[in-house]
């Protein structure tokens, strides 16, 4: 640790700011931010659990280890920070104490209000967050958004579920009914349902990403009702899996790769390969090239990704599943078209009609396709 | 005097123990004990940015600190104040949505009179349930907790939800105007100036007025203060709810500096913080002001353990754990210690 780093008094942290500030008004930053070829890259992750949750923050920080290896990047990370004014230091902290140059500030809760009125006073850094929720008639160019189409592989997961399910009856354990979580529940559905119609996926909503003594209670009575296969959307999948590797019962994971907790059950899982993501703003800005305010992409663009499959897939469902992968890789592959019918038998897509992965439409979905057993209410 | 002496001493040695402790626990982890220390010291108080950053997080535990601290003082371990924070926060919020687009001096004082109303009644609620019908009041603070946290995920997802918040259900916002800014020219919110002066005039009206005087009666004694005629129900109700609005005013301010609108980050465990200030500080009011410094400042230092020694956010924790465990058995000191004790001359 140098001294000179840490060293900071206010009039140069001042300084420091208006010179970059200049700086980036003569260097004629338009759209978006662009460096001059910079020697190393300074990349900055902060997290809202722990790095090692076997979950959504594993899944950033194996991104960051991945980008931390390129020897001219200097990648440092922060774990545990909540969605309260204490990110807004841990961003401030990275930029005058580390000299970070991009941030990648993963949860979701950290967009609004801390990530924009930060980089409203930082405007030299580059503050990119993973969620897709950058607007560019709103918000400062200087900030940027990421997402993968991660029901992609959600929706493979659900065809080797549909494969491999003996009684017909799958268990999904989710959070909060937001958008982006009904997504993959609806997409487990249609892909298990794409293998035999009269499969049910039972839902759970847990109330919180992070609530270990439900989801285990959940997973419990699911594999006490029959389900055999267990899947879910927290920010830890860890209890889940366990408790369906403990219960004789298979499960597929999420976030990351669960495999080695499951030895037995585990199928296969939908995955984030941000180690692509991040190494690929990292070669941006080493080159010096612009940086696209939103990036978003699905198995094609090489952003999500399927857990290797278990020793208990069958032969046949593997080949299933690959032949669909192959057409969400060509473009041809599109889960939501019509007709469609909503859990309580409302025509929510008519026929003739599809949306596919990129339609806006998707990103307020708000209703449970035919075949999910709960509500949109937790 | 002396004992002026022996409440300075006796914390600082203990503060000093716990710094050996702790880096004994680092050189296990294979980092430099000394290196470590040091970066400690420079991210909570090295430098202005470092103070600032120490600062905006020790400003909710004063207030949540003063939640646990006052009913301790009348004789309750109270543990509520996150579910105070938490009630008065989220009223703070719907009354601020509510008369949105009024002068932004009424919307945010009667944002700072409802949620200290709210919170204050919350913990007035248990205060009640201890006296009246001898309800356990640790049990029924922390029970309290689970609700209030359930409330404000039910009114977020339900009523209060702005349907443009969709992935991260929010209440509508109480506009830019109604916030809390910042104290003049540095990223420190005016929450500090609220947390500071609660502090100091609870410190005054303990030491030096009646009521100060009769709580610490009841504290004390509460059989020989009930004998001696005073109104140990109203006094323990009064004192929760004094407690209770403190933990919601701090509610108020997280809603009005920092997030503007109400939703689950409201619930950030300053309230759990608080109750480790508050027996840190010995449930002194103005003791509570520099251990809130002293937690902030090792909680905004976590980051460059993680940055610059790879440490995990863990090893601040393990310090606030091995701090609270060595001020805890310290107490065992007060009053044993002849050299603090002026020499009585005998004829």
């Amino acid at each position: 640790m140098s001294k000179d780093k840490i060293n900071l008094s206010r009039r140069n942290l001042l300084k420091g700011i208006t010179a970059a500030g200049a700086a980036s008004v003569m260097g004629g930053f338009g759209m978006s931010t662009a460096w001059a070829a910079p020697k190393s890259v300074n990349m900055g992750f902060i997290y809202v659990g722990p790095r090692d949750d076997y979950g959504y923050n594993q899944s950033h920080f194996e991104g960051k280890s991945a980008v931390a290896k390129l020897d001219w990047v200097k990648a440092f990370d922060e774990e545990n920070v909540p969605e309260t004014i204490e990110v807004v230091k841990t961003m401030e902290s990275m930029i005058n104490l580390n000299g970070a140059q991009v941030l990648f500030p993963t949860s979701f809760g950290y967009f609004d209000p801390f990530i924009l009125k930060t980089a409203a006073k930082y405007p030299q850094v580059m503050f990119l967050h993973c969620g897709g929720l950058w607007d560019a008639s709103k918000h400062p160019k200087n900030v940027g958004s990421y997402f993968g189409y991660i029901d992609e592989p959600v929706y493979l997961s659900g065809v080797i579920a549909g494969h491999m399910s003996k009684t017909g009856k799958l268990g999904y354990i989710a959070a909060i009914p937001i958008p982006q979580v009904l997504r993959n529940i609806n997409s487990f559905t249609l892909g298990a349902r794409s293998v035999n119609p009269k499969i049910t996926t039972h839902v759970v909503f847990t109330g919180g990403w992070s609530n270990p003594v439900k989801e285990a209670e959940a997973a419990n009575s699911m594999a006490d009702q029959g389900i055999d296969v267990l899947t879910c959307h927290v920010d830890s999948p860890k209890v889940v899996v366990q408790t369906a590797e403990k219960r004789g019962i298979m499960c597929c994971g999420y976030h990351t790769d669960q495999s080695v907790l499951a030895p037995k059950g585990f199928l296969t899982g939908a995955e984030w390969n941000w180690s692509k993501v991040y190494s690929d703003y990292a070669e941006m800005i080493k080159t010096g090239k612009t940086i696209p305010n939103l990036v978003r992409g699905g198995l094609k663009e090489g952003i999500v990704k399927s857990s290797p499959y278990g020793k208990v897939v069958t032969a046949k469902a593997k080949v299933h599943a690959d032949k669909i992968r192959k057409q969400f890789m060509d473009g041809s592959m599109v889960v939501y078209k019509g007709p469609l019918k909503d859990n309580t038998g409302k025509i929510v897509i008519p026929a003739g009609k599809q949306h596919t992965q990129t339609d806006i439409a998707l990103e307020s979905m708000n209703w449970l396709v035919e075949g999910v057993i709960g509500t949109t209410k937790s | 005097m002396w004992s002026y002496i022996e409440s300075i001493a006796i914390p600082v040695a203990a503060l000093l123990l716990s710094l050996v402790i702790f880096s004994v626990f680092i050189l296990f982890s294979g980092a430099n004990a000394i290196d470590v220390l040091e970066a400690i010291f420079r991210g909570a108080f090295g430098s202005w940015f470092s103070w600032q950053n120490t600062l905006v997080r020790a400003a909710p535990l004063m207030l949540t600190a003063i939640c646990t601290a006052l009913p301790a003082r009348i004789g309750l371990i109270v543990i509520g104040g996150e579910g105070a924070m938490v009630a008065g926060g989220l009223a703070a919020a719907m009354i601020g949505i509510a008369l949105n687009g009024l002068p932004p001096l009424l919307v945010i004082s009667s944002m700072v009179l409802t949620g200290s109303l709210i919170g204050g009644l919350w913990i007035a609620a248990v205060g009640a349930f201890k006296h009246y019908r001898n309800v356990n009041e640790t049990i029924s603070s922390l029970l309290l907790n689970y609700i209030a946290i359930a409330v404000l995920n039910f009114l977020v997802l339900g009523i209060l939800r702005d349907p443009a918040s969709l992935n991260k259900p929010s209440s509508y916002p109480i506009g830019d105007a109604n916030m809390i800014g910042n104290i003049g020219d540095t990223s420190i919110h005016g929450g500090l100036i609220f947390g500071v002066v609660t502090c100091l005039i609870l410190w005054f009206v303990m030491r030096r007025t009646t009521f100060g005087f009769a709580v610490d009666m009841i504290g004390g004694n509460r059989r020989a203060a009930q004998l001696s005629g005073l109104a140990v129900g109203k006094l323990v109700i009064v004192t929760c709810f004094i407690a209770g609005a403190a933990a919601g005013l701090a509610g108020m301010i997280e809603i009005a500096a920092v997030q503007g609108r109400a939703n689950t980050s409201l619930n950030a465990g300053y309230g759990y913080a608080g109750i480790l200030v508050a027996f840190l500080a010995r449930h002194n009011p103005l003791a509570i002001i520099p251990v809130a410094l002293l937690l902030g400042g090792i909680r905004a230092s976590s980051g460059l353990l993680q940055r610059n020694f790879d440490l995990p956010d863990a090893t601040t924790l393990v310090l606030q754990g091995i701090i609270f465990i060595v001020i805890l058995a310290s107490e065992a000191f007060y009053g044993k210690l002849n050299w603090f004790k002026p020499k009585v001359v005998t004829a």
